[in-house]
């Protein structure tokens, strides 16, 4: 089974160099000071401990306040982080078994940058899908950066049907900038594919559990986000629009972008507040990418929880239930006319 | 035609010099055409419902108009009418969005981008959204999303065939992921709709774009367009930078998305009620036949 993790512990490892975001640097220069005091002291023979441990924890410190404190653009940086464990890394790392299936029975390619297929999770199958951003550069030309065509969700939607018929509860993993503005794409039908999906989903009787581990990118991250129950993780966003087409557009100036990331309330606590979001998952301190699996183990109990909630359900009260979910969502006023 | 396009040629519209005929065209009183710039006594060109007697060139028409235009005499009853934008978000660009929305109020006497309502085409009855251009690019925020909503929920109630006419530019981004949720809310409506075994047609006018290209226009039973209007979800100018080469001229056309396959029929502006009808009656259940002797 370890062979699974194969990519995984790779990312985990620090032999790799880490990439550095730039709000982290105060952090990496206590992390190189303590480190030179200490061959300091190895050189002279001295007994630093004391101090070092003091530093350490100084450090810790900092990291959590960094942490803690992120504005929007920062936050965005962290869930757009290369090393930032994908829809492969947590469904490999959460599942007992897991078997790939490919295509959408219609376009003639399958796909990359929207993977799903069959797993088994905690002893029940289930139907696993998602973005998929790549892990380094060639991998993203691969995967398209994570921005699924229209096959991607007729893939998506074939696999939900698949689930529907057999009984399997549904899990939806979002990390795309969004749905891929190519020619290709808008000849195949880009909007249908995405509208059909929206509409379709709510005539599914199985649960269905989105999470969004990365950036939640509009209208392609919605295409395999109506469901029971949203789940996001503390890092992660989820935007109408980008940040930077968002200031393109409205400030008619792409640098803009960390002002429209502040403006469009994309955070979790900012969906949590609207009425999106179901459940707020906390991170490790440093990020998803600083500790995957003991991010995996956070969302995997938040997914297990959630899903004996569903399970509960007869299958029109869960359809009825999410329907009612989204029909709540909107802010607007409604005078009443006083009638004689 | 994405919002970026609508910003963008918003800025590059002229003030009209007043001078003579152009001072007419200011007045309202002649309309030149865009397309064969013949011009046009603007009372004429409304009695054709706005479409260029000489080339046939489809003018933009909002939302009082088209209803006029397709719903008989006497029989529309607005629905939710009271519905008004608020500012979830305290949004601000260049313009604080609550100042946005006053203004656009003052102007248009719309409340938002999109007027509902249920009345008869052709003595057949109907529930019938009309979404406004003029309204903020006809972008699709909370009050969009629910009056779409309710007037989805009507027509399964009332066992009412839904005609929604598009004309957006999309998720309305100044309320954020609210917009974006209404695509979703919108489209379990439809869902609950077709599961009645009720028709559903949207008419998809110029331009018909972004979130709303990837919701409930894109999901009729059956799909009609008005010529010549652009239909897309991603912006011209956002996929000509993903190309190299140059994109054909009819790219995202309604010609073009019915020769590909997304579109069932292009229907010229004064044929669209009496298509509407047709459509509407062929999928009336047949009416029990008498024995014939
Ligand atoms: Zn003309």
């Amino acid at each position: 089974m370890l062979g699974y993790f194969g990519d995984f512990v790779d990312m985990a490892t620090t032999e790799r160099k880490p990439i550095l975001l730039d709000f982290e640097k105060p952090l990496v220069e206590l992390e190189d000071r303590i480190q030179q005091i200490r061959e300091l002291a190895e050189d002279n023979a001295v007994d630093v401990s004391a101090q070092i441990h003091q530093l350490e924890s100084r450090a810790d410190q900092l990291r959590q306040e960094i942490f803690t404190s992120l504005t929007p653009a920062q936050r965005l940086q962290v869930a757009r982080h290369p090393r930032r464990p994908s829809t492969l890394d947590y469904i490999q790392a959460m599942s007992d078994e897991w078997i790939e299936l490919h295509g959408d029975r219609g376009s003639g390619t399958d796909d990359q940058a929207l993977v799903g297929g069959i797993a088994r999770f905690n002893g029940r199958a289930v139907v696993m899908l998602g973005n998929q951003k790549g892990r380094d550069m060639k991998d993203n030309v691969v995967r398209n950066f994570g921005m699924a065509s229209p096959g991607g969700y007729r893939k998506a939607l074939r696999l939900m049907q698949h689930a529907n018929r057999f009984g399997m509860p549904i899990f939806t993993f979002i990390d795309t900038p969004g749905a891929y503005p190519g020619f290709e794409a808008e000849e195949m039908g880009q909007g249908e594919a995405i509208a059909y999906n929206l509409r379709e989903m709510f005539a599914l009787e199985v649960p269905i559990l989105c999470t969004v581990i990365g950036e939640g990118g509009s209208g392609g991250a919605l295409g395999i986000g109506v469901g029971d129950c949203l789940i996001m993780l503390e890092h992660s966003v989820y935007t109408v629009a980008s940040p930077e087409a968002c200031a393109a557009i409205l400030w008619k100036d792409a640098t803009r972008a960390p002002q429209a990331a502040e403006a469009l309330k994309i955070t979790a606590w900012d969906l949590k507040n609207f009425g999106i979001l179901d459940v707020l998952l906390n991170e490790p301190i440093g990020g998803a990418h600083a500790n995957p699996l003991k991010t995996t183990e956070i969302l995997k109990d938040a997914l297990q929880e959630n899903l004996n909630r569903l399970l509960a359900l007869a299958p029109q009260d869960l359809k009825q239930q999410r329907y009612e979910k989204f029909r709540r969502i909107g802010v607007f006023a409604e005078a009443h006319t006083v009638s004689a | 035609m994405s919002l970026f396009d609508w910003f963008a040629n918003r800025r590059k519209a002229d003030p009209v010099q007043p001078d003579g005929r152009e001072r007419d065209i200011a007045d309202g009183l002649w309309t030149k055409c865009e397309a064969c710039s013949v011009m046009s006594y603007t009372k004429d060109l409304k009695a054709n419902q706005r479409v260029c007697s000489e080339c046939g060139h489809h003018h933009r028409v909002f939302s009082d108009e088209r209803i006029q235009q397709l719903i008989d005499p006497e029989t529309w009853v607005s629905l939710n009418a009271q519905i008004t934008p608020e500012d979830p978000l305290k949004f601000r660009d260049r313009k604080a969005y609550s100042d946005r929305i006053r203004e656009t109020q003052a102007k248009t006497h719309l409340q938002d981008a999109v007027q509902t309502g249920v009345g008869q085409i052709d003595g057949l009855p109907v529930a019938l959204g009309v979404m406004d251009f003029r309204f903020m690019g006809g972008s699709m925020g909370s009050v969009v999303g629910e009056k779409l909503t309710r007037l989805i929920e009507q027509g399964t109630q009332a066992q009412m065939p839904v005609v929604i006419v598009c004309a957006s530019g999309g998720a309305r981004m100044q309320e954020g992921m609210l917009s974006l949720m209404q695509m979703a809310k919108i489209s379990g409506a439809l869902e609950r709709h077709r599961e009645a075994r009720l028709l559903y047609i949207p008419v998809l006018s110029h331009p018909t774009t972004g979130g709303v290209t990837a919701s409930f226009a894109m999901l009729g039973d059956i799909i009609l367009a008005e010529p010549k209007a652009t239909i897309a979800f991603a912006g011209r100018r956002v996929v000509e930078q993903t190309l190299r080469e140059k994109l054909p001229d009819d790219f995202q056309t309604a010609e073009y998305l019915l020769s590909h396959g997304f579109v069932d029929a292009i229907i010229p502006r004064t044929q669209l009620k009496s298509t509407l009808a047709q459509l509407i009656r062929l999928h009336q259940p047949t009416p029990t036949l008498a024995t014939v002797s």
